[in-house]
């Protein structure tokens, strides 16, 4: 410790002005009140603030990761919502498809069984034609053989064999 | 202040600490306002402007005074609550209040020209001995007289005990001295020296070197008065918690 050589005021005071008791009254009560002042600022006005502003804002925090849980939650239902609205839909337009495919089968099996019988009937009109082609033919081949037939009996036996025996003959010999 | 007086230099790196009148020269009587009045009023000034006007928005996006006094709420806190536990959250605001005045105190006594209220004894053995007694008081009301295993360490064996129980009362009855002493000494020592090297400053061929050490030194004063602050506070908490949990 440095002491005072020279004659001013301030070497009046001892080596070390902390051990100066003189002033040690005078330092205790203005610490006590700037201690007390200090304590009452504090405990009145400056904690509770600072205690409420921070408890607000861990409150505010608290609530805004829940809302952004909420809103998130939300999001993921309206993607399945959405997902589930796309299956339907695709759901939907399956059977839309398959009901289309069933009514043109539908259609297109009444058509073809319309022609198929539009076909049947033709052609059973047709045979039926065709049989009475043949029909008439083998009646215009008997009328013809009968009438060659009964031409060569009056040309070989006139008057003897009637044309009756003869047509009946004749029908016996086309049967056999 | 050193003066290059008749060719030699004069030290009066202690002059910094004399309690005198601000006004006029009179006896230092115990309501007289003095430079360490002074500086402690600056010290609630300035506690005042940190945490009360700071944080007069209330905002939850805090601007950066409140973001710094919710710092220190939240430092202090944290402290007391995980030192002392739940139960000792109740006398944060007492202890808030020691670690601003002598956070404040320090800081502001770094400032050329300035006084620093906690480099005096007096001052800090005011505090630490408040803190002994009512750290004291609280545990024999919170705990009579089982408040005593505090000195009785039940973990050593039995034939050590006794001897334990001595050093333990020696070492609590101490505790003031050390609490009061460690905080006014470091404050004292750092501005002493960094005086010493000031009054070298005059002397022109060591006035850089001089110049050099005393913005080192203050570098060092600025850690030295948030650690002493921090320390005087954490002490406090250790011994509110004995207070609290005397059992070992």
């Amino acid at each position: 410790m440095a002491t005072e050589t020279t004659g001013d005021a301030a070497a009046a005071a001892p080596g070390m002005p902390q051990l100066d008791f003189s002033t040690f009254p005078n330092q205790i009560a203005w610490l006590v009140i700037t201690l007390i002042v200090i304590y009452v600022v504090l405990s009145r006005i400056a904690l509770p603030r600072i205690g409420s502003v921070l408890a607000e804002r861990s409150g505010t925090i608290t609530n805004d990761i829940a809302a952004a849980e909420e809103l998130k939650q939300k999001a993921v239902e309206a993607e399945d919502a959405y997902n589930k609205a796309l299956a339907d839909a695709r759901v939907e337009a399956a059977k839309i498809v398959a009901d289309t495919k069933a009514d043109i089968q539908k259609d297109l099996d009444k058509a073809i069984a319309e022609a198929d019988a539009e076909i049947a009937a033709r052609a059973a009109e047709g045979e039926k034609v065709i049989a009475s082609i043949r029909d008439s033919a083998e009646k215009d081949a008997a009328t013809v053989a009968k009438d060659i037939a009964k031409d060569i009996v009056a040309a070989v036996a006139p008057s003897k064999i009637d044309a009756k025996t003869v047509t009946a003959a004749v029908t016996a010999k086309m049967k056999g | 202040m050193a003066e290059k007086e008749d060719g030699g230099l004069v030290f009066h790196p202690m002059d910094q600490f004399i309690v005198k009148p601000l006004f006029g020269d009179g006896p230092v009587g115990v309501l007289t306002i003095t430079n360490s009045t002074l500086w402690m009023a600056l010290t609630v000034l300035a506690v005042i402007a940190l945490l009360v006007l700071g944080t007069r928005s209330r905002a939850i996006v805090p601007t950066r005074s409140q973001s710094v006094a919710e710092l220190a709420y939240g430092f202090v806190y944290q402290m007391v609550e995980d030192i002392t536990g739940k139960d000792g959250v109740k006398y944060f605001p007492y202890i808030m209040t020691l670690f601003m005045f002598i956070l404040f105190s320090n800081y502001l006594g770094l400032l050329p020209m300035a006084f620093t209220p906690t480099s005096h004894i007096a001052v800090t053995a005011v505090l630490a001995v408040a803190v002994f007694l009512a750290v004291t008081v609280l545990g024999f009301v919170k705990n009579g007289a089982s408040f005593l295993s505090l000195f009785w360490v039940s973990s050593a064996p039995l034939a050590l005990r006794p001897i334990l129980a001595l050093i333990e009362v020696i070492s609590y009855f101490v505790r003031p001295v050390s609490h009061s002493i460690r905080l006014a000494g470091n404050m004292m020592a750092g501005h002493a020296v960094i005086k010493v090297f000031a009054a070298f400053a005059a002397v022109v061929a060591i006035s850089p070197l001089s110049i050099l050490a005393i913005t080192a030194m203050y570098g060092l004063e600025m850690l030295v008065a948030g650690i002493q602050a921090y320390v005087f506070t954490i002490l406090t908490c250790v011994y509110l918690k004995d207070a609290l949990h005397p059992h070992h």
